[in-house]
């Protein structure tokens, strides 16, 4: 029997004993060790050979992870590890750092309980290092800390002890600063991660050994040893008698949480169901026996099974056969296999019970953030909400005409896949746009098209997403349905930045009951009337309805949402996105008979009365940012500086380590295109740098009739800039 | 001068002779049928028997631009509609925006579905309160909408002892209604409202009124939901309390 085959039977036994399962995710900035960590892991467990472990990356499986030297896709793999005579199940995201597939990371925080924070010792904590944990905090995911590439400090910064010891010091204080920083009540709940108590441990993924505390106190190997076989370039020594996997498993096994101990917690951030119902119990423990509450967290494709839906299971059992209901439909799709990932493979299982992580086909109506459960109508779980949105487009076209219904066929099936793109169509020229995080994400799935999906396509170059936002109050305006039966009144303002946050970070949202949604956004600012008349929240912009006791307002309202969702998907100005819009609906009179108020009426009634209310509300253009950190040598500063001020660049912070120079910038997405070669030759070569998404900023009033002009024109729209009195029939 | 013309109920005969001279004499002839349609006929037929060109109004033209409107301002022109000639808001909304525009407006009335139903089933006119109009549910969503607005009419009817009559949607996609499909959408209502026990409320269904072959049928709601009505037409009825005459005409007219 093959080593997966039996490690397979292993892991089915112990799916069922939630005590030994341990669900985690491996998570860093880019580059700093993840990959090559896994593999140590992996290794502990037998899944791969010990002389290959840092060196095989059994988690970057696809050529192009290959390639590139970096993780693109999340990767999941079940393996078994035993711990002081126990066995126990690990179910292991591996995670990729760079910022534009944030999105798998985010995605992959909803599935596990507990995260390895991987930080390399040389570079610290990096912005991608807030991110990921500022997500596993939101989703209360537990953190312990990896200090890798300790090698380094030793044989590259050639610190010595004392310096060493200061530094891993300092940069658990930092780490520690940033989670209290960003969730106290866990931080004083024992969330803190601590070296004396083992929920730190340092080490080399590439050269396969670790020390904790603990570790250090039992085998007698410590900091000075550490320090003196690195300096002697004695890793394999140090290999023998501080594995990693073994430290790890001391960290992951004792201080991460069980699904058990796990569930009881997280139900209450991902889920705003009643817990006192039967579904909440069952979920807060993990029940094998209760109703199938299964959260898609990744959908991939199987060249033979088709679709995968892979996620965790909060309560029931999955079994083939199952009839299941994705939430928000109403027929019912079949299992057809349940299944474990183990790296590129997916191992057949009957069974999967509650508080596992599933691969499961046959879920038709499945897309990631999806709710599936043997209950039609069940609360859904909250959706996953990605810190970042997409900023970047290109479009899309099939080389071959005869292509193109393949292409849009595809299109769909890569934005199911991957939910932090946004596929729109021109409805003016017909063209495909594929928006995401940056260029790299877009050239990927551009690539992915043509070799996994067989599509030859042409893309343009990148272009900016910019939002369209209102600056003051207007309105309200009137309009009126085609058949002149009808009448909106509508006014619109900016919706307060705090409240735009609360609705970005996901802490309010549709799906939590209405009391509590009111009085969260009472307790932001809002008025109550307001806040009592929210009918809708659409990406970050809200409809308030304010009238009272209108006769057949309340089966005409699905279609005034509507009317106020296209207008969101597409302003007036350029057809961009909202974003920070308070609409409010102050008044409707509407006809007696239904007949004269269907969609084709009440749709285009809202629509006009919003476009033309926004555009006399100063209707204007948001631009993306990045943050852009960047560390140079002294002597290539200046040209470094200088790329960013070119740029519409802002330089907020300068400081000084060692010879380098470390520099905290921002500036306008629009500008960045080409920054990569162009920082390469103004510093040749010497500086090393990483971006952020940093929100969206109010266009310069300089630049905006050029580039409202502009994507007039690229959307074949009249260039003529429209005004209020087009959308308001006499 | 713009003069309205209701054409009547089902075929190019129904017309009256004031109204035929009219057409004739007409400088322009229009003629719209999205709000209602004779189904006895078409337009084809009506040119032919009026020996006149029509031209077919779509709801833009009549709703969004009734540019057609400024050649009343010099001549005479007709607007052609089925049943009587401003039963639908729509036509009475075109006639303000005529006299708006200075044109003076007329009508010739033609026979009309509000009365040919008290005719065909002998329920009482004068006992009918308020209309409704059951629309066909629209979907936003993955959620399918149905209106209560009939079923609430039908309830405050009821109150007053007062008959419905309910016209059924006709739409240029899903086409004509049929009462099947109205019974099935008053039911669906019905079973999450629960205020008047609508299944087993006698109700009357007719079809075709005007044409030569009109089915006039009586049952039960749930039943009548399964009886055969043919081409449409269709429009339905939910009687109040009957009048003993009332009752004794459904047992003659419609087969009580
Ligand atoms: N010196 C040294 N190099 C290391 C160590 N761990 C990893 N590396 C190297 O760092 C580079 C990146 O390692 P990966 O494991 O691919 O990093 P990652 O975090 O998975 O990267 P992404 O998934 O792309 O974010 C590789 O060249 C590794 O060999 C270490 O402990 N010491
Ligand atoms: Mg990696």
């Amino acid at each position: 029997m093959g080593r997966r085959k039996k490690m397979v039977e292993r892991v089915t036994v112990l799916m069922n004993e939630p005590e030994m399962i341990r669900n985690i995710g491996i998570v860093a900035h880019i580059d700093h060790g993840k990959t090559t960590l896994t593999d140590n892991i992996l290794a502990g467990a037998g899944m791969i050979s010990k002389e290959l472990a840092g060196r095989q990356l059994f988690t970057d499986s696809d050529e192009e992870e290959q390639e590139r030297g970096i993780t693109i896709d999340s990767a999941c793999v079940s393996m078994v590890h035993e711990y002081q005579d126990k066995e126990y199940l690990i179910n292991l995201i591996d995670t990729p750092g760079h910022v534009d597939f944030g999105g798998d990371v985010t995605r992959a925080m909803r599935a596990v309980d507990g995260a390895v924070i991987v930080i390399d010792a040389v570079e610290g904590t990096m912005p991608q290092t807030e991110t990921v944990l500022r997500q596993a905090l939101k989703e209360h995911v537990k953190p312990v800390l990896f200090i890798n590439k300790v090698d380094r400090l030793v044989n590259e910064l050639q610190v010595d002890l004392q310096e060493m010891q200061n530094r891993l010091g300092k940069l658990i204080d930092h780490v520690n600063k940033l989670i209290k920083g960003m969730n106290e009540e866990k931080y004083k709940a024992g969330w803190r991660v601590d070296a004396s108590n083992g929920t730190v441990a340092f080490g080399s993924a590439l050269y396969n050994w670790a020390i904790s505390v603990p570790f250090i106190e039992k085998s007698g190997v410590g900091f000075k040893e550490v320090y003196d076989f690195c300096h002697k370039e004695d890793m394999k020594s140090l290999a023998e008698n501080c594995p990693l996997h073994e430290v790890m498993n001391d960290m992951i096994i004792r201080f991460l949480p069980s699904p058990i101990d796990a569930q009881k917690d997280r139900v209450n951030v991902i889920w705003h169901g009643d817990k006192t119902s039967k579904t909440g119990k069952d979920m807060m423990e993990a029940n094998p026996d209760g109703e199938l509450a299964f959260m898609v967290t990744d959908i991939s494709m199987d060249p033979h099974a088709g679709e995968v839906s892979t996620g965790r299971l909060f309560s029931g059992s999955i079994k083939r056969g199952m009839e299941i209901y994705v939430s928000g439909t109403t027929n019912t799709n079949r299992v057809q296999q349940v299944g474990v990932f183990m790296g590129p493979e997916r191992l057949e299982v009957e069974t999967i019970p509650a508080g596992n992580i599933a691969a499961v086909t046959g879920i038709r109506d499945a897309y990631v953030g999806a709710t599936v459960s043997t209950i039609m109508d069940m609360i859904p779980f909250e959706s996953i909400k990605h810190a970042s949105e997409p900023v970047v487009t290109v479009a899309v076209e099939a080389k071959h005409m005869k292509d193109l219904p393949k292409l849009v066929e595809v299109l769909r099936q890569v934005a199911k896949e991957d939910n932090t793109l946004k596929i729109t169509i021109n409805e003016e020229t017909g063209e495909h746009l594929l928006s995401g995080m940056g260029e790299l994400h877009l050239e990927i799935i551009g690539h992915r098209i043509e070799r996994d999906k067989g599509v030859e396509i042409t893309t343009s170059a990148p272009l900016v997403v910019y939002r369209e936002t209102v600056q003051k109050h207007a309105g309200p305006t009137e309009g009126k349905s085609p058949n002149r039966h009808n009448r909106f009144y509508i006014d619109v303002e900016p919706l307060d930045n705090e409240i735009v946050d609360l609705i970005k970070s996901g802490e309010v949202s549709m799906r939590m009951p209405e009391l509590e949604r009111r009085n969260k956004f009472m307790e932001n600012g809002m008025a109550k009337d307001e806040a009592k008349g929210i009918t809708q929240i659409y990406e970050s912009n809200i409809i308030i309805n304010m009238t009272k006791g209108i006769q057949y307002l309340n089966e005409t309202m699905e279609l005034i949402i509507d009317g106020f969702e296209e207008v969101m998907k597409a302003g007036p100005l350029t057809r961009e996105p909202c974003q920070g819009i308070k609409v409010r609906l102050v008044d409707a009179k509407l006809h007696e008979d239904a007949i004269h108020r269907g969609p084709a009426q009440v749709i285009p009634a809202v629509r006009s009365a919003i476009h033309a209310a926004m555009l006399m509300a100063d209707d204007t253009l948001l631009e993306p940012y990045q943050k852009v950190f960047i560390q140079v040598p002294q002597n290539n500063m200046g040209g470094a500086t200088s790329e960013i001020q070119g740029r519409r660049g802002v330089i907020s912070d300068m400081s000084q380590e060692g010879d380098m120079t470390i520099i905290e910038s921002k500036a306008p997405v629009a500008e960045l295109f080409g920054f990569a070669g162009d920082i390469r030759s103004a510093t040749e070569g010497r500086a090393m740098w990483s971006t952020e998404f940093a929100g969206f900023e109010t266009l310069p009033n300089s630049l905006l009739k050029e580039i409202v002009t502009q994507i007039r024109q690229r959307k074949g729209l009249k260039l003529e800039i429209p005004k209020p009195s087009d959308f308001i029939s006499q | 001068m713009l003069t309205f013309i209701g054409i009547g109920l089902y075929d190019e005969k129904d017309i009256s002779i004031k109204g035929l001279e009219a057409v004739r004499a007409a400088d322009r002839v229009y003629i719209e049928f999205y709000t209602s349609t004779l189904s006895g006929t078409s337009i084809e037929k009506l040119q032919t028997f009026y020996g006149r060109r029509i031209n077919l109004l779509t709801r833009e033209d009549i709703e969004q631009n009734p540019d057609w409107l400024n050649y009343a301002k010099t001549e005479n022109i007709v607007m052609l509609t089925g049943g009587d000639a401003m039963v639908s808001t729509t036509h009475i909304d075109l006639r303000l925006r005529a006299i708006d525009l200075g044109i003076e407006t007329t009508i010739i009335h033609g026979p009309s579905i509000i009365s040919a139903v008290p005719g065909l089933t002998g329920l009482q006119n004068y006992r009918f309160g308020k209309s409704a109009s059951i629309p066909y549910p629209y979907t936003s969503k993955g959620k399918t909408i149905i209106s209560h607005t009939p079923y609430d009419i039908i309830t405050s009817n009821l109150h007053t002892d007062m008959h419905t009559l309910i016209f059924l949607d006709i739409d240029p996609v899903k086409g004509y209604m049929t009462i099947r499909q109205a019974c099935e959408l008053l039911l669906t209502v019905d079973s999450l409202r629960k205020e008047i026990d609508l299944k087993g409320r006698l109700a009357v269904g007719v079809a075709r009124a005007g044409s030569p072959d009109p089915v006039v049928k009586a049952l039960p709601l749930n039943k009548l939901m399964d009886f055969d009505f043919g081409a449409p037409l269709h429009i339905l009825v939910v009687p109040a309390q009957l009048h003993f005459m009332e009752a004794e005409a459904l047992v003659k007219l419609a087969e009580a």
